[in-house]
């Protein structure tokens, strides 16, 4: 009777391991290839990019298609660059991320801790405004933006992902707070804490998981958005993404491929910062409540 | 400090009725405490008397004042939750000064508060850790402090024991009847364990199913309880309750219980009007385990104590105690002997039942027979 080597069970741990690496890297590499791409070529001159090969990185860096997109291209009819589109976009976004989530903190704080009769016809009606298409409500809104005398504005796009927003910020906090000790709520009261006082002082200090995850989903769905920034604004309104589009359908003659790949990535940026500086509270947040601790 | 008085107090949540009809008043001082089985609705009781749950009907009255309608914070009073409720953002000292903070005293006067409970409490050095820092115990601590700060008419305990290992249950139980005595404040306190009821309280409230089953001292209810829930409740290892006939025998009225085998034991009842009225009918014979024992450990001090042979099935050694198994009516009764007692098991030994302790019940209605 022999007795089985040991080294045999590691060795095929290790090939095991290594083919299981090998697989990822692949995948890692497959996935990061179109922003290689994107990098490289917005850093290449047109002619390199209509000579050669487009996964090549680029022979001599140029930087001047990023200041092009940035400040110069021609976007629609004016050649000002994305910059000011950009700026469009912060003060659209900003507000509308910060009021959608405070909304929906104090909404789950009545639905939870404040509960009235009708408080889960409420919620059910909020989360139904999760699964409504945008397209549906493209001409209501058309309509109530036109009579509040907001269409065409940024106020007017804040309000528009404000109100789409709450449902999604309501269901967070809902949750969040459906967790949250009803006994810490009464032991306020009986220090006397007024009802936005328990909010502020007790609630909201402990609701930071759920306040990063909230402003990521609604910060990354602002800025993303095309059709409501293209449907509700005008010229001088318009989100960054639309003025991308802008931008790429108005070249004319040659097209720019360097100015369009780094215009697209200056869109995109904000996005990346976010969830890279807090994706990790991102996932930790939507753990939050699954296990104590 | 003042005294507290419930009057009719009902409270339905839609079409269930939690409380019906709850009569209850502790004077200045008290300690009254509410105890019942989980669900009899204590807890709602005490939420009513916070503020924190609205009454269907009737009135609570604190000191003179009938505190209808009346926000928590202003009805002076203070409550410790079971599961501390501390605020977990904020230091220890946060949450002892929290609600002065919201009344606007100011922070020199927040500081000497603090100091003071801190030092009534002995958690002076915990004064800048955060709740999660904490031990059970310290918490239960802090959790208490934040109550004594506010110097309230009234105290609200919520079971604030049942989280903390046996040991340190004690320990605490004693310090709650430690600062009661220094304070001298009155204190409503809810619990589910009867031992904590009778140690605590001056006055004891049982609870079942909304109703109030008894009210009074903690010698009343162990004593003398109402009826067979309340005998059956309180007290460890609880009231031996063995059905019984209740005859005429030689020397006056008699219950007849049936033991092992074909073999019947007679005691002598009390001869009153109501027992009469039983006479050939059946009857629950109630008697507490400390008052069924071995002869060489009865009670001399009683006038009336009853020798009888009964068949030990089992014995269970407890260290201070043991307690002997013995079938009486059909049910397994247990009869504290003194440690050393010498037990035959599986024969007929002789046990004494001191009468004056023991207490009858009709099985219908389940109340007392006086």
């Amino acid at each position: 009777m022999s007795i089985p080597s040991q080294d045999n069970a590691i060795q095929s741990g290790r090939l095991m391991r290594a083919l299981i690496y090998t697989l990822l890297i692949f995948f890692v590499l497959y996935y990061l290839l179109p922003l290689w791409v994107m990098v490289s070529n917005s850093l290449k001159t047109l002619d390199e990019i209509h000579g050669g090969d487009m996964l090549a990185p680029p022979r001599a860096i140029t930087f001047e298609p990023w200041k092009a997109a940035w400040s110069t291209t021609q976007v629609g009819v004016e050649a000002t660059g994305l910059r000011p589109y950009f700026l469009n976009s912060i003060l659209m976004v900003v507000p509308a991320v910060l009021i959608s989530t405070f909304l929906g903190a104090l909404n789950g704080y009545v639905l939870t801790k404040w509960s009235f009769r009708g408080a889960n016809l409420v919620f059910g009606l909020m989360l139904l405004a999760c699964f409504i298409p945008f397209q549906i409500v493209l001409i209501p809104m058309a309509r109530i933006l036109g009579m509040l005398g907001l269409a065409g504005t940024i106020p007017g796009l804040v309000m528009v992902h404000t109100v789409y927003g709450l449902g999604f910020t309501t269901l967070f906090f809902r949750n969040y707070y459906a967790a949250f000790p009803t006994e810490l709520v009464r032991a306020a009261q009986i220090d006397g804490a007024s009802f936005f006082q328990v909010f502020w002082r007790i609630l909201v200090p402990s609701s930071g998981p759920i306040f990063v995850v909230t402003i990521i989903w609604q910060f990354t769905n602002v800025w993303n958005d095309f059709l409501f920034g293209a449907s509700f604004s005008s010229y001088d309104s318009t989100p960054i993404t639309v003025a991308l589009n802008n931008l790429v359908n108005s070249s004319t003659g040659v097209k720019e491929y360097n100015v369009h790949f780094a215009g697209a990535i200056l869109a995109a940026l904000p996005t990346l910062v976010v969830y890279i500086v807090s994706g990790r509270y991102f996932v930790r947040g939507l753990m939050a409540g699954a296990v104590k601790g | 400090m003042a005294s507290l008085t419930i009057d009719k107090l009902t409270k339905s949540f839609g079409v269930v009725d939690v409380l019906k009809g709850i009569d209850l008043e502790i004077e200045d001082g008290g300690f009254l405490v509410l105890v019942g089985p989980s669900g009899c609705g204590k807890s709602t009781l005490l939420n009513c008397i916070a503020g924190l749950e609205k009454i269907s009907s009737g009135e609570v009255r604190i000191g003179d004042r009938n505190v209808e309608g009346l926000h928590p914070s202003k009805r002076d009073i203070a409550m410790v939750f079971q599961s501390y409720a501390l605020y977990p953002n904020m230091t220890v000292r946060g949450n002892i000064s929290f609600g002065m903070e919201i009344r606007g005293i100011d922070k020199a006067e927040r500081e000497k508060a603090i100091e003071e409970v801190a030092d009534i409490l002995q958690i002076g050095e915990l004064l800048d850790r955060k709740p999660s820092q904490l031990s059970g115990g310290q918490r239960q601590r802090v959790a208490m402090g934040r109550a004594l700060v506010r110097h309230p008419q009234v105290f609200l305990f919520d079971e604030p024991l049942s989280n903390l290992d046996a040991k340190l249950r004690v320990d605490m139980r004693t310090e709650i009847k430690r600062l009661h005595q220094r304070m001298g404040t009155t204190i409503v306190y809810v619990t589910h364990d009867q031992i904590e009821a009778l140690t605590l309280a001056t006055k004891i409230a049982v609870l079942e199913a909304g109703y109030l089953q008894q009210f009074g001292t903690p010698d009343e209810i162990y004593n003398d309880p109402a009826n067979m829930f309340v005998a059956d409740f309180m007290g460890s290892p609880s009231m031996n309750l063995i059905d019984g006939m209740l005859d005429q025998g030689q020397e006056g009225l008699e219950v007849r219980i049936k033991g092992h085998g074909g073999s019947e034991i007679a005691l002598p009842a009390p001869d009153t009007a109501a027992m009469r009225e039983r006479l050939g009918k059946p009857v629950v014979f109630g008697i507490r385990p400390e008052a069924m024992t071995d002869p060489d450990g009865a009670d001399r001090t009683s006038p009336r104590i009853e020798t009888r042979d009964c068949y030990i099935e089992v014995s269970q050694p407890a260290g201070s105690d043991t307690f002997a198994l013995t079938p009486l009516g059909g049910k397994e009764c247990i009869a504290r002997f003194r440690a050393d007692a010498k037990i035959q098991l599986g024969s007929f030994s002789p046990i004494s039942f001191n009468m004056t302790k023991a207490v009858f019940f009709d099985p219908e209605t389940t109340l007392r027979i006086r």
